[in-house]
């Protein structure tokens, strides 16, 4: 049993950003324990200051590689809540689906690349590709279908070119739909199989309550748009985020930390099973149910697994916007013009990791204050609360393992550092 | 480059300030070329894998520098590295990150981190070969999948990657786009390096510049095109201030000195 253990993780890998986990335990107590973020700022508020709001979509897309089309669609929400425009019904369609692409692309690349390597005892997915081809050619497939998804309603998932504000500037024809939706139907297979392999693989026994917030709506599994819901009860508008999240800076770490009603809260997949479970497609709960995920689950190791329930909702949401696509046909429209020119607005989406928030001031077209709050920021005070609850069940181990027990469960929350807005190392100090 | 490179040459990525979003797009490549993984050997790529080598013949860098800190680092992989690549605008231009080098940093830092902004240190930003010499640049934000795999394939065979340094819009008019002046947008086509099949104006939009500007660029051209559509050169130097700014704020300095284009 250790006594003293002193992890020091410089950089924790399979992770997108950079972090750092300081752990130091002495005589068996835990004296020292955080997740520092050694990102570097990225100042992205400051510099969207002077900017024309046609470009605040194209900036903001390089907050982040993996939810580019997130922060894309976020800040055309805010934009456009800012300058009094409604976007079409076939604009909303064509970005929920594309939004899917997104949630596709990075989920995959997450329970297969990133998170299933620790389980099955290998560094990375390249050694896997020899052990075990069939399942990286399962999660290749799965990420190139969500990137042709992108690619054909706007250019790219890295970083879309076809968004702007009011609409698109480019639209899929319908021959691209139908394959896209032939492509679908075959990945149900893909699902599947996803499913056995997680219900095969065992999640560290760990639970600690909190509270989950994510955005909400009465009639779907919401992504764009909503109102904020939490699971210690209470629902805000977007527009009151900041009540909500309640930043504040912490030292070691270059993004900010948010509270709202307890010290820390989740935000993520699992976040959003446990609020909108009810509103998931009839194959996503079925799913849910095989790989007993059920709300409210407080083992946030289990957000892995609510990606994996989200990828069958997203591959089932897919086809069925296809066919209202192609139902009502593709219209090449102009995008809607603005009312005004001057405002404040919010936009608020569900991206892969959670809720994101971004708010602009914008006087005659030009950007003159701007906010983005980014969900793995919210994560960072609730995985150091995590760490705490969980370090001390594991000093039997070596430190070896508790490194690796803490590593896992830092990239059970899929941190997206670069949004610093960086994360993960583990030091045992 | 005058090193030959080994047999299964061990080759590197490392990541500065950036989205990360060229490494994802290496990702994407190399599932699409699976075979570039049976004559490589990667040793260090932290985005997707736990293992870490140090010894490597090509570093891919990705990000700006933008701290003291990066300095040394940097410095480490040149010494390490045969043969040091810049992957895409962040690393090769300084790119989005050099936005905020047209405001004060203290302004900068004190609006986003208030009170608090001497906790984080940070500087202008700058392209890496600021501070270290770059053997080949990938342009781009994101970099191209189909100029990666290509400039891989050349560093194999021991040869010299060069990007085109001819105007966008001649790879533009030869993919048969609509012109995006004529949907009444401003475009940095003109002057910017190829390569990137168009993206931008084949999906409704004007180049932005992010692969930077080619080494004789046409600027009469250039005004030519803005006055025709009853547009003049603020429009472009808007345009230049969103990946450009590394080089146009050099550029003006050197246009005080008489030596601007």
């Amino acid at each position: 049993m250790a006594t003293n253990v002193s992890v020091d993780v410089h950089h924790v890998t399979r992770v997108e950003g950079h972090g750092n986990i300081v752990v130091d335990v002495v005589d068996g107590q835990l004296e020292r324990c955080e997740f520092a973020i050694v990102e570097t700022p990225r100042f992205f508020e400051a510099m969207l200051r002077g900017r024309p709001y046609q470009e605040a979509s194209h900036i903001t897309s390089r907050i982040c590689g993996i939810c580019a089309v997130g922060h894309a669609t976020t800040s055309l929400r805010a934009t456009e809540n800012a300058l009094g425009i409604s976007p079409s019904q076939q604009t909303v369609l064509l970005r929920k689906l594309n939004f899917f692409g997104e949630i596709l692309d990075s989920h995959v690349l997450h329970v297969y690349m990133l998170v299933a390597p620790d389980f099955l005892g290998v560094g990375s997915v390249i050694p896997l590709a020899r052990t075990a081809p069939e399942v990286v050619l399962r999660a290749l497939r799965m990420k190139k279908l969500a990137g042709d998804l992108c690619k054909a309603v706007c250019g790219r998932h890295t970083h879309p070119v076809a968004m702007t504000v009011g609409g698109f500037t480019h639209f899929p024809t319908e021959a691209e739909l139908r394959d896209l939706r032939a492509r679908f139907v075959n990945m149900r297979a893909d699902v599947d199989s996803l499913v056995e392999l997680y219900q095969g693989l065992t999640m560290p026994d760990f639970e600690r309550d909190t509270e989950f917030i994510a955005l909400s709506k009465a009639d779907e599994y919401a992504f764009i748009d909503g109102t904020i819901a939490s699971t210690d009860g209470g629902l805000w508008p977007i527009e009151d985020y900041k009540s909500v999240t309640n930043e504040t800076i912490v030292p070691h770490s270059s993004a900010k930390h948010t509270s709202n009603a307890g010290q820390s809260y989740m935000v993520g997949a699992l976040a959003r099973f446990n609020i909108n479970h009810d509103r998931l497609h009839p194959r996503a709960k079925k799913a849910a149910e095989a790989l007993k995920l059920k709300p409210k689950r407080t083992n946030p190791f289990f957000n892995t697994v609510a990606q994996v329930v989200e990828i069958c909702h997203a591959v089932e949401e897919s086809i069925i916007l296809i066919d209202k696509l192609l139902e009502r046909g593709i219209t090449p429209e102009e995008p809607i013009e603005p009312t005004s020119l001057s405002g404040e607005g919010v936009g608020a989406c569900e991206v892969p990791r959670g809720i994101l928030f971004h708010r602009y001031e914008i006087e005659d077209g030009i950007i003159t204050g701007a906010d983005c709050v980014i969900p793995t920021g919210q994560n960072l005070a609730n995985i150091e609360n995590d760490m705490r609850a969980f370090v001390p069940t594991l000093l039997d181990q070596t430190e070896e393992e508790i490194t690796l027990s803490l590593e896992m469960l830092v990239r059970a929350y899929d941190p997206c550092i670069s949004c610093s807005t960086h994360l993960v190392d583990v030091n045992f100090k | 480059m005058e090193t030959p490179v080994a047999v299964k040459p061990k080759i590197a990525f490392f990541d500065f300030t950036s989205c990360e979003g060229c490494q994802l797009t290496v990702v994407d490549s190399l599932a699409d070329h699976i075979e570039l993984l049976s004559v490589v050997e990667i040793v260090q790529f932290r985005e997707a894998m736990s293992e870490r080598g140090e010894d490597y013949q090509i570093a891919f860098i990705e990000g700006s520098c933008t701290r003291p800190s990066d300095e040394p680092r940097l410095k480490a992989i040149r010494e390490q590295a045969d043969i040091v690549v810049a992957l895409g605008a962040c690393a090769h231009l300084g790119g989005i990150n050099s936005i905020r080098n047209r405001q004060p940093l203290q302004d900068v830092r004190a609006y986003v981190y208030g009170e608090e902004a001497e906790l984080f240190e940070t500087y202008p930003a700058r392209p890496i070969s600021a501070v270290i010499d770059v053997d080949v640049s990938i342009p781009g934000c994101p970099i191209n999948p189909r100029e990666f795999v290509q400039t891989v394939k050349m560093l194999l065979q021991g040869r010299q990657p060069e990007p085109p340094d001819y105007p966008l819009c001649i790879e533009c008019k030869s993919l048969e786009n609509v012109c995006v002046y004529l949907r009444g947008k401003t475009c940095l086509g003109p002057i910017t390096r190829a390569g990137c099949d168009a993206i931008c104006p084949a999906y409704g939009d004007g180049c932005e510049g992010c692969r930077g500007i080619i080494s004789n660029p046409n600027y009469e051209a250039m005004k030519a095109v803005l006055d025709w559509h009853g547009l003049d050169m603020a429009e472009v130097e808007a345009k230049t201030t969103m990946f450009l700014t590394y080089q146009t704020m050099n550029m003006d300095e050197k246009k005080e000195n008489g030596h601007g284009h």
